[in-house]
């Protein structure tokens, strides 16, 4: 059972494919590998909010696809949730 | 028979459709109420009324009437009547779709009343469709197909299995040889240079990236903020999409791995031939769906993540989702439930065997979810203000 998928090796965030809890020890998997992940959610993550795979600086890219979506805009640790209290558009 | 053919009907023109409609068509917002009241009278007919068709002009005008014949025009459409208020604009309608060779005959109110136009219409309407009752449905391939996709109230679960399953699927149909289309020029923002590179010729690349430019002119022009609420909805939010940019790579994942877009097409206007077609569209669903049914596609692909739950008068939308949420709590709205791709319990190829397995089920007479629920969103893309 996992409780997180992440679309490319290169993504700094993965997506909740169950309800995950703060302190939780989440596994997940790379669809493009196959490969598997270990970290423990520091915050509630809703199935199919965004979980932080790493730390991220204020303006740092957040990668998902393999591509830019978005700016940080707050400092996030690895293992919390990625919304839209942390990223922002760079567009519009 | 096998499961690369479908029972369908075949029209005049040689277009195969999958239903078989007769639609009482108001040319404009004064003639809604005749053409509902011709609709209560003969009981099977489809009436589609709107909030337009008065006053407008320009490029505004073209997309009006392209939207209007084309509706007429569909291949699940079997014949039409056409109640306009006056008779210039109406018999524009009726010779547009008169050019398939399918029944259509037009009637007008100003110097006869609506009493006297329904009673005209009706005797019509009621000879049209028993007519219709007896057209036959035929065995054809496929490939004869046009389908459509957009999504609608996606989450990230969209990005991550539907809208594959949905790419799936159509790379099974390009390969075939039938007609695709994809569009929702907004929502491609962030991922419109990796759009631009789908296409098949770089001619073609230049021209979406010009309806893209343009179409980001215009919200660049209306913005007040940063569009969060509206671009991604306060839905997608809900189911975990944050920015335009994430919102745009997973709508991409609809085109599939393989197929490159062999051209462009204004909204409503009816692609040229076979192979997967980019048009220019907004992103609401029920505006995009009809401008779909207008160039003529004939089944539609919805995926939605939090529960889009539109429907189509001529266009069965068929919706999958692969949230688990979703498929529990509004199960009555979702005609393929995929979310066990999400705990890897089936692959994208297989969950692309049951989305293809329920296409041929709509096309032979399965009713969507959303025909069964009367979801008849008929909603005509506005331009900008009337004269």
């Amino acid at each position: 059972m996992i409780q997180f998928l992440v679309h490319e090796e290169a993504d700094s965030v993965g997506v909740a494919t169950v309800d995950v809890k703060a302190k939780d020890l989440a596994r997940g998997v790379f669809m493009d590998s196959q490969k598997t992940i270990e970290l423990q959610a520091i915050a509630d993550i809703p199935l199919g909010h965004k979980i932080a795979l790493k730390d991220l600086n204020v303006g740092d890219a957040v990668i998902k696809y393999g591509h830019d979506i978005g700016k940080v805009v707050e400092k996030i640790q690895r293992g919390s949730h990625v919304h839209i209290h942390n990223l922002k558009t760079k567009r519009w | 028979m096998s499961a690369s053919t479908f029972l369908g009907y075949r029209r005049e023109n040689g277009k195969v459709g999958i239903r078989n409609h007769v639609v009482i068509l108001p040319l404009d917002d004064l003639s809604n109420s005749a053409s509902e009241a011709v609709a209560h009278n003969i009981k099977g007919t489809l009436a589609l009324p709107h909030h337009y068709g008065r006053l407008q002009f320009g490029e505004d005008l073209e997309l009006f009437f392209r939207t209007m014949i084309g509706t007429g025009c569909n291949p699940n459409v079997a014949a039409v009547v056409v109640i306009g208020i006056e008779p210039e604009w109406t018999a524009k309608i009726v010779d547009g779709i008169a050019k398939t060779g399918k029944p259509v005959k037009g009637f007008s109110i100003e110097r006869t009343g609506d009493h006297m136009t329904i009673a005209h219409a009706s005797r019509q309407a009621k000879e049209y469709l028993q007519w219709a009752s007896e057209l036959q449905r035929v065995e054809c391939k496929l490939e004869e197909l046009y389908v459509s996709t957009k999504c609608g109230e996606s989450d990230t679960t969209s990005g991550l299995a539907s809208n594959p399953t949905v790419g799936n699927v159509f790379d099974r149909f390009n390969a075939m040889g039938a007609v695709t289309s994809f569009g929702e020029t907004t929502e491609v923002t962030g991922a419109e240079d990796v759009c631009k590179a789908r296409a098949a010729r770089p001619e073609v690349g230049e021209q979406f990236m010009k309806m893209w430019n343009d179409y980001n002119d215009i919200v660049l022009k209306n913005k007040t903020n940063d569009l969060s609420g509206s671009q991604p909805t306060k839905g997608n939010i809900r189911g975990g999409l944050t920015t335009i940019e994430e919102k745009a790579f997973g709508n991409l994942q609809k085109i599939g791995k393989k197929s490159k877009y062999v051209g462009v097409l204004k909204p409503a206007e009816a692609p040229k031939g076979p192979g997967l077609w980019f048009m220019d569209t907004s992103s609401a669903a029920a505006e995009a769906v009809t401008l779909w049914a207008a160039s003529g596609a004939v089944v539609h692909l919805f995926p939605t993540g939090q529960g889009n739950i539109i429907g189509n008068p001529v266009l069965p939308v068929i919706k999958l989702s692969a949230n688990p949420i979703t498929c529990e709590t509004m199960s009555e709205h979702i005609d393929l439930d995929v979310s066990r791709i999400l705990q890897g319990e089936i692959t994208l190829d297989q969950a692309g065997d049951e989305l293809m397995e329920m296409i041929v089920r709509t096309c032979n007479g399965r009713l969507t979810a959303a025909e069964a629920l009367g979801h008849r969103e008929f909603v005509i893309t506005k331009l900008y203000v009337s004269a």
